[in-house]
């Protein structure tokens, strides 16, 4: 509120202004364009890549970044720049669909929880997210992967699993809000059924919050898939992905530190992209609640 | 209060029940079996069904799932198949590591977190409070177990001021122990020391937006007053939750960062046991991890309560 | 000239105590990549349990030599009756297990029943399996009577799974292993390490060190700064030959470039579709170069073979000719046994880097003949149960690191599933020859015939690449058996 940026503000309402608002948010900006380097580089490579990653090229194995290949090759003489291009599409797909996952199951058992608060339901569903939550997460998808073969497939489900309870929380919590609130009110009296309240106007309601969430969800995915293939439970080979190639390059750190430093900077990159676009997302979406995300 | 106790209880009961046979049951399909690890490649059938006699693994699914949860009851965990030692003392071994990991790994991030976030905090827009959300953001962003490998090539290969990892034991001296749980500390703490900063500081933000400090400042304190007076005490609500939270995480979540580090801690027993098919040490530890969590949630939820009644009628 | 006859003293004072100081180093720390399961080597398969114990805490009758050559360990010296059916054994005299029992026949006897018994947990109980009794004539000699002569008798004793125990320490042996070897076990740190100390009361000559520590680093990453940091003074079995040039560069440290008994092979599943036809194994192995393999999953190190047989055994024959690499005529075979390409196949691979790394190799080179296999990476309990146990695998890349093994293509159900009658009764008749002449001749048609049947493809022999600190002396180069032999390790003055 004391916030000199916010402050000075005006309300947002109009898409223009919005518009304009968006740009005024140093973090959206620059989160977006990070978000975006690493997108496009994924789509660019089902199109193109600078050179062939299929093939393996053992005489140029581990030379250092050059004209020829800008960030360098790894162990099998691969151009790193491809394989990181690759690599985004793993990532990003695996993160994507792991939220995905997290919101088809999440929001509507949140929606329900709220619409029959305080019931046996209602009990049921929040103790089994806290039952969820209880489970250490890596060891859990450590213990997935272990029992159906490491895969991408797996990781995403490991991963997803524990989107499910975060998005119940979040739904419930928004909606239970909501339900205190005049229109909703208006609209029971009108006759509407839970159900039909729940999606025609608690859901809209929540999206907001649904986004946000669902970017730093995503972005929390993107370093999950990277610790799971670090440890070898991602995506097999020869299907590239960013943690495989750091624990790859692990052992020739101390002499090709490009092989370990690319993938490592291309994680982080796009962390930190999806993580200040969420929060320039919320500042966007709710401008008087520009708290930091926990 | 003693009602809601009850329930609390209850529910907590019924989560240990179930979590117990969604464990057992997820072992007991993981592929792969103890004997055979152990036997190598030339042995032969009845050497094989000799030894899963020995390890008790001819029951049925139903014999072996209660005495398993029966064992533990009375506090048996079993006898490991590979190491042949009770897992409870492995346990307590490695907690030896962990524990004592967890614990500075926590103590660092708090000691980083709380001036961090209060000094961005009291200066809010400033330059200060940039740097510190810019590098909170990084610190957020960066996979831990790669900061680790940088770290080893850093400090341990080329200053040469750390050992690469591994623990000497808590016997060889203190510092010792200390110092070379010290790069796997700032590994782990870093992340949590960035997200407790925020928290901190968007904690004391809120407080600080409330009437009871508006009203402070009104009466003539000044901000950095108000903020130490009124706003910390009642930011540190949220900071502590966070700080439970983050606890249960580190012990679990040191896997990663303690076999980077070839720590012999509770992680990294783990890790080995799914890959020997240790399958008693297993289901053990990871029953232990959830119980602990389970537990913790259940004591804060029971503190809310009694700090403030209405919690007992919500949810 | 006092000022400079001063300095050069000095000088000298100074070198002296600095050569004093690495004199008298006398303890050693030496980093191994897998940790024992328990200590007791007569009870399970992993080679860890061995490569601590075998020589150094445990000794059995014969013993291997750094060489791989069999000679007397407990038992000084054996006489063979004329039928080749009996041995009889001069055990050594004046020796005592660690905790002060005497070793005698009976001890003996107690080992090698306890090993071939009904409940045996012994990973190699078919080692035993020729005996038809023991007998103890006294306390220093001992007779064993074999069912069939075997040629390989002397041989297969001399493995760490034949090691003699005591019946007086058996209980605990997981966690206390009593043997009467030059060292003793002192302490295990799981996860960590395990101590040895000097055995002072040791019947043979006494170990150099007095005390030394083994520690376990399964990261390769890990292993490599703790020999940088010099947190070790060597490493046995390097697992990352790609950091071996650095410790060559590195005044501090020296690299031994030895041979392991590891045969690596890209095993195929000879009953499973499309490898039940020797055509397409040939296929197979016509596409694969096994320089590049070598150089992109080892690094250089390692040599090609043709066979499924130890280059450094005088028997070995060269056959990599056989199977040369010719894509064009991988893809010609292919077209012979009416094989539409791509085809896709199923590949397990285990964890060793050689597995995982090679086999990303190997299918990039399958692929340039049509060959597409899935890669699966799996962990060796899986493994043992799905590829080695089920079948259940098209392609597999292992190392097969038991010394003369070439009798395992004679086992039909294997798990490459290889059945050939002729083979099978040449490798009987390998068993009980014991003329050196006939055994090596036939050792050599054995090579040919599974090299020309392309069973698998043989890719190369594993190298056994240690470091060391400069001054370390004493470390077998190679590996003739899975043994880390402390016994005659010594520091250079």
């Amino acid at each position: 509120m004391s916030d000199p940026r916010t402050d000075t503000l005006p309300p947002s309402g109009a898409p223009v202004r919005l518009w304009h608002l968006a740009f005024r948010s140093r973090n959206l900006v620059i989160g977006l364009a990070l978000t975006l380097v690493f997108v496009i580089g994924a789509l660019l490579s089902f199109l193109w890549t600078p050179y062939d990653i299929t093939g393996l090229d053992i005489a140029n194995k581990i030379k250092p970044p050059s004209a020829r290949n800008l960030l360098g090759t790894d162990h099998f003489g691969r151009d790193i720049l491809s394989m990181i291009m690759v690599g985004a599409r793993t990532s990003i797909a695996v993160a994507v669909v792991a939220v995905g996952i997290g919101m088809v199951f999440g929001v509507p058992l949140g929606l329900w929880a709220a619409a029959r608060k305080g019931s046996l339901l209602d009990e049921v569903i929040m103790r089994a997210n806290d039952l969820v939550f209880a489970f250490p997460s890596l060891l859990i998808a450590i213990l997935i992967t272990a029992i159906f073969g490491p895969s991408a497939v797996n990781a995403i489900i490991a991963i997803g699993i524990f989107n499910i309870p975060v998005f119940a929380r979040l739904t419930r919590s928004g909606a239970l809000s909501l339900w205190q609130r005049d229109f909703i009110l208006a609209a029971r009296v009108a006759g509407k059924n839970s159900a039909r309240i729940s999606v025609e106007h608690i859901l809209p309601n929540v999206t907001n919050l649904l986004i946000v969430q669902g970017t730093i969800q995503f972005s929390l995915g993107i370093l999950a898939e990277a610790g799971l293939s670090y440890v070898g439970l991602g995506a097999q080979p020869p299907t590239p992905s960013w943690g495989r190639m750091l624990a790859e390059s692990q052992t020739m750190i101390s002499f090709a530190p490009h092989m370990a430093l690319f993938p490592g900077l291309a994680i982080l990159l796009t962390v930190l992209g999806l993580n200040l676009m969420g929060d320039g997302l919320r500042d966007l979406f709710d401008p008087k609640l520009q708290r930091s995300r926990t | 209060m003693l009602r809601y106790t009850l329930t609390r209880l209850l529910s907590l009961a019924i989560s240990l029940i179930v979590a117990s046979v969604v464990i057992f049951l997820a072992i007991e399909i993981l592929p792969g079996d103890p004997a055979a690890f152990m036997l190598g490649v030339n042995a032969q059938e009845d050497t094989l069904n000799a030894l899963r006699d020995q390890l008790g693994l001819n029951g049925s699914l139903w014999e072996r799932y209660a005495s398993w949860v029966g064992g533990m009851l009375s506090g048996d965990f079993g006898t490991s198949y590979t190491y042949r030692t009770p897992v409870a003392e492995m346990i307590g071994e490695r907690l030896w590591i962990s524990l004592p990991l967890a614990l500075y790994a926590l103590a660092l991030s708090t000691l980083i977190a709380f001036p961090a976030g209060i000094w961005a905090a009291s200066k809010r827009g400033s330059a200060v409070d940039v740097t510190v959300m810019g590098v909170t953001q990084l610190g957020v962003a960066i996979p831990n177990f790669w900061f680790a490998m940088l770290m080893v090539v850093v400090f341990a290969i080329n200053l040469r001021w750390f050992s690469a990892g591994g623990f000497p034991g808590w016997d060889e001296g203190f510092w010792i122990s200390i110092k070379s749980l010290t790069l796997p500390a700032i590994a782990l703490a870093l992340p949590q020391a960035s997200i407790l900063a925020r928290v901190m500081r968007s904690a004391l933000l809120d407080t600080l937006s409330e009437d009871f400090v508006r009203t402070a400042r009104a009466k003539g304190l000044s901000r950095r007053q108000a903020l130490r007076r009124h706003a910390l005490r009642n930011a540190l609500i949220p900071v502590l939750t966070i700080i439970g939270l983050q606890f249960s995480f580190l012990l679990a979540g040191g896997i990663i960062i303690e076999n980077v580090f070839y720590l012999p801690g509770l992680g990294r027993l783990i890790f080995q046991a799914i890959s020997a098919r240790d399958l008693i040490v297993v289901e053990s530890v990871v029953m232990l991890l959830v119980f602990a969590v389970v537990i913790v949630n259940f004591a804060v939820e029971i503190a809310y309560a009694l700090v403030d009644p209405r919690l007992r009628h919500r949810r | 000239m006092t000022h400079m006859l001063k300095t050069t003293s000095l000088a000298s004072v100074l070198a002296l105590t600095a050569s004093m100081a690495v004199a008298q180093q006398t303890d050693l720390t030496i980093g191994l990549q897998l940790e024992p399961p328990h200590l007791d080597p007569t009870s399970a398969a992993a080679g860890a349990i061995d490569s601590v114990l075998y020589a150094n805490v445990f000794e059995g009758l014969t013993r291997f030599g750094p060489d791989g050559s069999v000679g007397p360990g407990l038992a000084t010296s054996w006489e063979i009756s004329e039928d080749g059916l009996t041995y009889t054994f001069t055990l050594a005299e004046g020796v005592k297990f660690h905790d002060g029992t005497t070793f005698d026949a009976e001890d003996v006897k107690f080992s090698l029943d306890r090993a071939r018994a009904e409940d045996s947990a012994n990973a190699q109980k078919a080692l035993f399996a020729g005996i038809s009794e023991v007998t103890v004539v006294d306390p220093q000699t001992v007779e064993v009577t074999l069912s069939a002569p075997d040629g390989n008798f002397l041989f297969n004793l001399a493995w760490g799974d034949a090691v003699i125990v005591a019946p007086e320490s058996i209980e605990n042996i997981k966690t206390t292993p009593i043997g009467t070897g030059a060292f003793m076990f002192d302490n295990w740190v799981q996860g960590d390490r395990i101590d040895l100390v000097r055995n002072e009361e040791y019947w043979g000559a006494p170990a150099y060190l007095d005390s030394a520590t083994f520690k376990f680093i399964s990261d390769p990453t890990a292993a490599f700064a703790a020999m940088m940091a010099e947190d070790l003074d060597a490493f046995y079995a390097f697992p990352a030959p790609e950091n071996l040039p650095q410790f060559d560069a590195d005044p501090r440290f020296k690299v031994i470039v030895g041979s392991t008994e590891g045969e690596t092979i890209l095993a195929m599943n000879n009953k499973m579709p499309p490898f039940d036809d020797v055509r397409v194994r040939e296929a197979v192995a016509h596409a694969i170069n096994r320089q590049e393999i070598i150089d992109g999953a080892l690094f250089g190190y390692g040599s090609p073979i043709g066979t499924h047989f130890a280059p450094h055994h005088p028997d070995y024959v060269d056959l990599t000719d056989i199977s040369d690499y010719d894509p064009e005529k991988s893809k010609a075979l292919l077209e012979e046994a009416g094989i539409e390409t791509p085809i896709q196949v199923k590949m397990t691979l285990p964890p060793p880097s050689y597995a995982r790394r090679g086999g990303e190799i190997i299918a990039a080179q399958l692929r340039q003949v049509g060959i597409e296999p899935q890669i699966e990476n799996v962990e060796w309990a899986q493994w043992l149960e799905t590829t080695f146990r089920g079948k259940d695998y098209g392609l597999t890349i292992v190392s097969h690191t038991e010394p003369l093994d070439i009798n395992i293509y004679a086992r039909p159900d294997y798990y490459f599933q290889y059945d050939n009658p002729d083979f099978q009764a040449l490798m009987e008749k390998v068993a009980v020859e014991s003329d050196p002449e006939a055994r090596s001749e036939m050792f050599k048609t054995a090579q040919t015939t599974i090299a020309e049947d392309y069973v698998n493809a043989y890719l190369m022999q594993l190298p056994l690449l240690t470091v060391a600190k400069t001054g370390l002396m004493g470390l077998w180069p190679n590996a003739p058996t899975q043994a880390t032999d402390l016994t005659g390790v010594t520091w250079e003055e």
